[in-house]
């Protein structure tokens, strides 16, 4: 199969509308798709936009994408299960992110999974049954001098323990049960979707 | 702009910063961040315009200064007394530093104010003092997103250097001379491959910095694209003079957004300033940058892979030859070197060939960043010159390791390199004096291991890595890591027998010779050098069913076998 990098094909400026399903964030998808100017080599860039807008592809959405772009939708899905950055199944209200880069695994971050693992009956990759939270693990988030790291609802938090990271997600979940606000932390650094976004 | 402009803005910006009595530098990289840094920043500021100083006291949002374990870092520059380096830096300090600073005259360290006298970092730690910064030199020192602090400190004029006064044959002669080898791992010399791209046929050549930095514990080229990305951008645009490219893509990992957002930003004032994008600094060179963000995959640090996944395709190499010298990006003539490579690119231009190759040792020349972390006191960012011996390394800069345990092993080059035992720790640190010990230089994370860390599981954990980053395209790689991870497994609960390991020895030979990329073709590594100086610990994992560094549990303990002999 050889995708070719076609020329732009025709703007299409009523596809947000031409969606069934209306809905607005495909305007984001398509500014992407139009800053790319529709080239088939763009493709993982509008599926990151596409994800940062949805939180995770849906069949939908890679229906979609694959029509704009013009490429076979198995085109579009072979790049999506590549890479692990991709997520085809909807993500928990709360995620916990556990560094298992070296210098956070020699300091021991798989008890941290391990407790998280059993306290929540959660799989790592995984969501609880009431959906409110992901548990995952990331390849090394570069705090090594932190080690081990966690990333907590976009906060990073080092060196955490099992027993201190129990702690906090109960309180998270508490927290969400009572239907309070979640509690903030000020030394923390906002991220989503494993990122780091820049406070400053 | 041209030359002279440039020359012109650089000194505007020194008489700025000169006019400040105290300038405050405030780390703003990732570690630092997660440790609070941005609230200690809005202290400082907070303070300075309380105080009424702005005229006096400058706060800078800074890169990386090296020791992240000690974060938040904070340096005062105090006019005509020099550098204060301090660590752990609350708000609550971060005021006080100010108003200390600005009013008085620095006293000696031993009479400074609480908490300012314990937080002081000695100005002759040999943290600093065994290092030598030369692709870091910026780093820590300037404001990343901007590009006149940059400028300010002799930035561009290695570009607008080569541009008027050499041919793109001669930037490439003078970085063969410079001995300069690819910093990603391999050690390829790097002027040989730009010579190779230029003397390529082809309408259009591309340039791409590799910033796909996936070795767990490595994170060498994000703070170097964090802390001064201005510096890869001109190593970048030299490049792209020198083999005839003017379209460059720089690929950052997925999981470093701020990098990516200050590469973004660098490039987009760059190109207003005219110093990327058409008539370079009023020349006929052109040069376009674009970053390309990752989505996590090991494998794309791979050149091919990276390569396919900058296309926009699933990330998987394909067998070389064609090199991207002949044939890259949409099959034409690439040029694709390492950021932190091309971080030495603007050094060399600059101050020559012979003075880069001064510095290493005879076959390795420059400095090399490592990412010093494990069981070590300080650990962080260095940047060291070739040839600096692991006890260096690992008493000096780092510090030594903790709770006065002793060194067992340093592990280099990540999921394709090897462990270094305590006996080599006096090895010089270059190419070829780490592959002789079966480990490699690889991109630079280094982390350091103690008693309490069993290397069969150590072992395991780099063969699970490589397991699940195996892009499954060929065979060798995609069943034998699965095998090996699965025998390495069975050593650690308990049920292996002597067999099993000459299994794995062989199995770890023929991974090695029949991959297809670097992945697999180095995934064996981390085992085969721990077989080799660690054969007594997968010895007692198998005979005595007991593991020597006390993290494995097996299944049987030797005490029950004790009972039923």
């Amino acid at each position: 199969m050889s995708v070719k990098t076609s020329p732009p094909p025709r703007a299409r400026p009523q596809a947000a509308r031409e969606h069934p399903s209306g809905d607005p964030r495909f305007n984001l998808i398509d500014r992407t798709l139009k800053r790319f100017s529709y080239q088939q080599d763009a493709l993982i860039e509008v599926l990151h936009t596409a994800q940062e807008t949805f939180g995770f592809l849906s069949d939908d959405l890679l229906i979609y994408v694959a029509r704009q772009l013009k490429l076979p939708l198995s085109w579009v899905y072979g790049v999506a299960t590549f890479y692990h950055f991709f997520t085809l199944k909807p993500q928990g209200k709360h995620t916990c992110i556990v560094c298992m880069g070296t210098a956070c695994y020699v300091k021991r971050a798989a008890e941290i999974v391990a407790a998280l693992q059993q306290a929540f009956h959660v799989e790592p990759g995984g969501t609880t049954a009431d959906g409110l939270l992901s548990l995952s693990t990331a390849r090394c988030l570069g705090s090594c001098g932190l080690a081990p790291v966690l990333v907590l609802d976009g906060e990073v938090l080092g060196r955490e323990t099992p027993e201190s990271t129990l702690e906090r997600v109960r309180q998270l979940l508490l927290t969400e049960r009572s239907e309070a606000a979640p509690s903030a932390n000020g030394d923390a650094v906002h991220v989503t979707n494993g990122g780091i976004h820049e406070p400053i | 702009m041209n030359r002279s402009d440039l020359e012109a803005l650089a000194q505007r910006e020194l008489q700025r910063q000169q006019a400040f009595r105290c300038r405050i530098l405030c780390c703003a990289s990732t570690p630092c961040l997660s440790s609070g840094a941005t609230a200690v920043y809005d202290a400082i500021n907070a303070a300075i315009k309380e105080g009424e100083l702005d005229a006096e006291v400058q706060a800078v949002s800074t890169g990386c200064m090296g020791p992240c374990s000690r974060g938040p870092m904070v340096t005062v520059q105090v006019k005509d007394e020099g550098e204060f380096i301090y660590e752990h830096v609350s708000p609550e300090v971060g005021r006080q530093l100010v108003t200390y600073h600005a009013r008085s005259a620095a006293s000696p360290a031993e009479e400074l104010p609480e908490p300012l006298r314990t937080r002081l970092l000695p100005s002759d730690m040999p943290f600093f003092a065994k290092q030598k910064k030369v692709v870091l030199s910026n780093s820590g020192l300037i404001d990343p997103e901007r590009l006149e602090d940059y400028v300010a400190r002799g930035g561009y004029a290695a570009l607008a250097h080569a541009l008027r006064e050499m041919t793109p044959e001669e930037v490439c002669r003078e970085i063969i001379n410079s001995g300069l080898r690819g910093r990603g791992g391999a050690g390829y010399p790097t002027g040989l491959k730009w010579d190779m791209v230029r003397k390529a046929r082809g309408d259009k050549k591309y340039v791409i910095a590799n910033g796909d930095e996936g070795d767990p514990g490595a994170y060498m080229d994000r703070t170097l694209m964090e802390s001064d990305p201005h510096r890869v951008l001109e190593g970048m645009a030299i490049a792209g003079y020198a083999v005839g490219a003017d379209q460059g893509y720089i690929y950052v990992r997925g999981e470093y957004p701020i990098a990516a957002k200050r590469l973004e930003r660098a490039i987009r004032t760059a190109e207003r300033r005219g110093l990327l994008g058409s008539r370079i600094l009023d020349s006929n060179f052109n040069f376009r940058i674009d970053v390309r963000i990752g989505a996590g995959a090991f494998v794309c640090g791979e050149e091919t892979a990276l390569m396919a996944s900058i296309m926009g395709r699933r990330g998987q190499p394909t067998p070389r030859p064609p090199y991207p010298a002949q044939s890259g990006l949409w099959g034409k003539p690439t040029l694709i070197n390492n950021v932190e490579t091309f971080g030495n690119i603007a050094p060399i231009i600059q101050n020559g060939a012979e003075w880069f190759a001064s510095i290493g040792t005879a076959k390795s020349k420059g400095t090399k960043i490592f990412a010093l972390a494990g069981k070590v006191a300080t650990t962080g960012l260095i940047e060291v010159p070739m040839g600096i011996t692991l006890r260096e390394i690992v008493y000096d800069i780092g510090g030594g390791i903790p709770n006065d345990l002793a060194f067992k092993a340093a592990q280099t080059g990540g999921p394709s390199g090897g462990c270094i035992p305590a006996q080599y720790l006096d090895t010089p640190v270059d190419y070829e004096s780490l592959k002789a010990l079966g480990s490699i230089m690889g991109s630079g994370g280094l982390i350091i291991m103690d008693e309490h860390s069993c290397m069969v599981d150590v072992a395991k954990f780099f063969m699970e890595f490589c397991m699940d980053e195996s892009c499954g395209k060929c065979v060798p790689c995609r069943v034998g890591t699965v095998q090996m991870h699965r025998l390495l497994e069975r050593i650690t609960d308990g049920s292996a027998t002597l067999q099993d390991l000459e299994t794995l020895k062989e199995l770890c030979v023929m991974v090695k010779e029949t991959s297809l990329c670097g992945l697999g073709q180095s995934a064996p590594n981390p085992v085969l050098s721990t077989i080799q100086y660690f054969l007594d610990e997968y010895e007692a994992h198998i005979r005595e069913r007991r593991c020597p560094a006390g993290v494995c549990t097996l299944e049987k303990t030797p005490v029950t076998e004790w009972v039923h002999a």
